[in-house]
């Protein structure tokens, strides 16, 4: 297979190769291409809310990310799809730096939130997350009550100190993640002891009490069953005319239904990112069309 | 033979059965085609003839050595006319003949006595022999049964699997039943107080003075029985040393499970429970000579008055001694408690001091709760640092300053030196330890059941 012969649009240059720890994989395809750290499609955008350029990542010695760029524009979903250890979740824990956490974890490269640094010594991350909230791939409400584990952002942040403002917030966060019709009655009630889907949307509820600008979605559905996984796909459209959404997921298909763009990630590289349409239909690059069309993965 | 002879041999035997049990089934199974071909592997056939050489000759063993005794006294005292009525002459008398027996009796024995203890020897040495000999046939003859019933098809792995069944349980029961010998020992002596000393006056009663005199018409001769200056007692001294051991405990367990860093925690972890291992004695005299002569310097300095051993002394030094365990409970509750929920608190944008304390602490505080409750019957229970720091003296006050007495001091002081268990004063002792079994028995119940629950919320 001739495989760089059916790559056009070229949008970002980066360069010369990232030196590569990788150790080879066994595939005609990768052959050619584990060395180059282009990235096909379009990942850059006019009116971007988070602009990410040239990042790399290394957890101690090894290097998790190499020399991504990429754009997310406002009120735009887009899906990150590869497969597993290829770098999405750490990706996109470098958006609100939870990668903090991680002992030994380092990140370069250019990080921008509406213009401002994401990483630098002078940058608080306790606002920064507040403005890029987050859903984790298995659900992990506090053991508090449904009204605790919502109001819990507001409280620690200053935003409601009036319990009548606490209880309005509380009800519109829970009706805009779709669980206040089911939990009206009981926020006095746990909230572990909801049924998972009810679980991660009230994790939906919380990251979006605190008001933030953008949401980062870790396989989201992954943990669920189809029914809730349906629900919470439902969720992210009506969520994506207020906020940016970056999500991580496992399923092709949950990319093709929610995103606007999909980047194809592979070991630690950023191989394309076009429109999800684009991507699933007319892939560019071979990786991406043999991912998509299940060769490896 | 010796039995202790006999139990070695027996071991040897038990060996030598497990030996000829395994090559015996290698025999049928060469002959059937294989190991394959057996039921169980051969090391089951084995064992099971080992089990069966062993078991029934050990037992045999084990109810000899209970009942050899209690037989032969009963025949000895048989051939004795003139027996004493009551079961203390009856013991003085079986005493003697022993004695006797030894060749250490001074004095000159009667001939029916002399009569009594050559019977005594015949009778032991007629027992061994025969204990011998019975043991030993048990022993070749279940072995040998066992080892001819080795055949292929025969399933020595399930028969093995429920023997070891029924020992596990065994040795379950043994647990349970110290216990509950514990319980019966104690309970026994403490009713027999209760005859002599109301339960409401020892329950109640506000003086504690166990003294009693030889002669009724001495200075306090009846001796007061009120426990409650001991409860109070023993209650400050652990609230002293909860107040310090579960802030102390607790931030440096919140400290190693969420700051420090690897190095340090590796560091930190045992040498914090080094404290754990050094013996209550050893606190003792740091409480004795260093700790309670500061307080009563220090209280005196700000004019204060103060004894030199002293309830808060001792408190201080047993709260250093309990801190390893808060901690170290505290700290693998923590630990346990899933990164999800600290994520979750990160993401939405809280400082690490607001995820642990309004989201790791509450999750891990059922945990927590349950480590110190075991904290406090720990401290509930120990006596060194208490009998070194803070006195004997059973002062009913509220005064952290003054000399006071635990329940566990009292009890080790009346039983300390001359015993008489007629008299109250010894018995009194039973009673205390009853009481301070049963506090500890409920705490620990508390205790368990609240860890039982933080485990439920989580698996």
């Amino acid at each position: 297979m001739t495989a760089t012969t059916t790559i056009t649009t070229t949008v970002l240059d980066v360069g010369e190769a990232a030196p590569n720890s990788q150790k080879p994989v066994e595939h005609p395809i990768m052959d050619t291409l584990t060395q180059s750290t282009e990235t096909v499609g379009q990942p850059l955008c006019e009116s971007a809310t988070l602009r990410m350029r040239h990042v790399n990542v290394f957890y101690a010695e090894t290097q998790a990310i190499f020399d991504v760029s990429l754009d997310i524009g406002r009120n735009e979903v887009v899906a990150m799809i590869g497969p597993s250890g290829c770098g999405k979740s750490t990706f996109l824990r470098c958006l609100n730096r939870m990668n903090d956490t991680i002992e030994g974890c380092r990140v370069e490269g250019e990080l921008t939130l509406d213009g401002e640094a994401i990483y630098g010594p002078k940058v608080d991350v306790v606002p920064l997350r507040a403005r890029v909230g987050m859903v984790f791939q298995k659900p992990n409400p506090f053991p508090k009550t449904i009204y605790e584990n919502v109001a819990y952002g507001p409280k620690i942040h200053g935003i409601a100190s009036r319990r009548a403002d606490l209880d309005e917030i509380v009800e519109t966060s829970l009706q805009r993640a779709g669980l206040w019709n089911e939990v009206k009655d009981r926020l006095d009630k746990p909230g572990t002891g909801l049924s998972g889907g009810q679980q991660q949307r009230l994790c939906i509820a919380r990251a979006i009490a605190v008001s933030p600008e953008v949401i980062l979605m870790d396989e989201p559905c992954s943990a669920l069953d189809p029914i809730a996984t349906a629900r919470i796909e439902e969720l992210i459209g009506e969520l994506s005319e207020n906020y940016t959404i970056a999500m991580v997921t496992h399923s092709m298909q949950q990319a093709a239904r929610v995103s606007q763009r999909t980047a194809y990630f592979h070991l630690g590289k950023l191989v394309e990112v076009n429109d999800t349409e684009m991507v699933f239909t007319n892939p560019q690059h071979p990786l991406t069309e043999a991912y998509i069309t299940g060769r490896f993965g | 033979m010796q039995t202790s002879t006999l139990f070695a041999l027996l071991l040897l035997l038990t060996l030598v059965a497990y030996g000829s049990g395994f090559s015996r089934a290698l025999g049928a199974a060469r002959k059937g085609g294989g190991v394959r071909n057996l039921a169980s592997l051969p090391n089951y056939y084995g064992m099971h003839t080992a089990l069966w050489c062993g078991l029934p000759a050990l037992l045999l063993l084990g109810v000899w050595l209970v009942c050899d005794d209690s037989i032969i006294r009963a025949l000895v005292l048989g051939r004795i006319a003139e027996r004493p009525d009551t079961l203390a002459g009856q013991h003085l008398l079986y005493t003697q003949i022993q004695n006797l027996a030894a060749g250490s009796l001074i004095g000159q024995p009667t001939p029916e006595l002399q009569a009594a203890a050559a019977y005594l020897l015949s009778l032991r040495n007629g027992g061994q022999i025969l204990q011998t000999v019975l043991v030993l046939i048990l022993s070749v003859g279940f072995g040998s049964y066992a080892l001819l019933r080795i055949r292929p098809e025969f399933r020595a792995r399930e028969q093995v699997e429920k023997v070891l069944r029924k020992l596990l349980l065994a040795c379950a029961c043994a647990a349970i039943l110290t216990t509950v010998g514990i319980l019966l020992s104690v309970l026994f002596e403490s009713l027999r107080f209760f005859r002599q000393i109301p339960v409401t006056e020892f329950l109640f009663g506000l003086h504690w003075s166990p003294q009693m005199a030889l002669r009724a018409d001495q200075v306090g001769s009846s001796g007061a029985f009120g426990a409650v200056p001991l409860f109070t007692g023993t209650l400050m001294v652990s609230a002293i040393a909860m107040l310090v051991a579960v802030p102390i405990g607790l931030m440096s367990a919140i400290y190693l499970a969420e700051y420090a860093s690897r190095r340090v925690r590796a560091l930190a972890k045992p040498v914090l429970e080094i404290l754990a291992g050094i013996p209550t004695v050893v606190y003792g005299f740091f409480a004795a000579l260093t700790v309670a002569p500061f307080v009563r310097d220090t209280a005196a300095a700000m004019g204060i008055a103060a004894s030199s051993e002293s309830a808060l002394a001792a408190g201080l030094v047993m709260g250093v001694m309990i801190i390893p365990f808060v901690s170290s409970l505290s700290d693998d509750v923590i630990n346990a408690v899933p990164q999800s929920l600290r994520d979750g608190a990160l993401g939405l944008g809280s400082t690490k001091s607001e995820t642990i304390r309004k989201v790791v602490f509450p999750a891990a505080l059922p945990g927590i709760v349950g480590g110190v409750l075991l904290a406090v019957s720990r401290a509930i229970g120990e006596t060194m640092i208490v009998v070194m720091a803070a006195g004997l003296a059973a002062n009913l006050t509220a005064n952290p300053l003054q000399s006071v007495t635990t329940v566990t001091v009292q009890i080790v002081t009346l039983l300390v030196g001359d015993q008489e268990f007629d008299s109250p004063k010894t018995l009194a002792a039973f009673a205390l330890g009853l009481m301070l079994f049963l506090s500890t028995l409920i705490l620990n119940f508390i205790a368990l059941h609240v860890v039982k629950k933080y485990r439920e919320q989580y698996d």
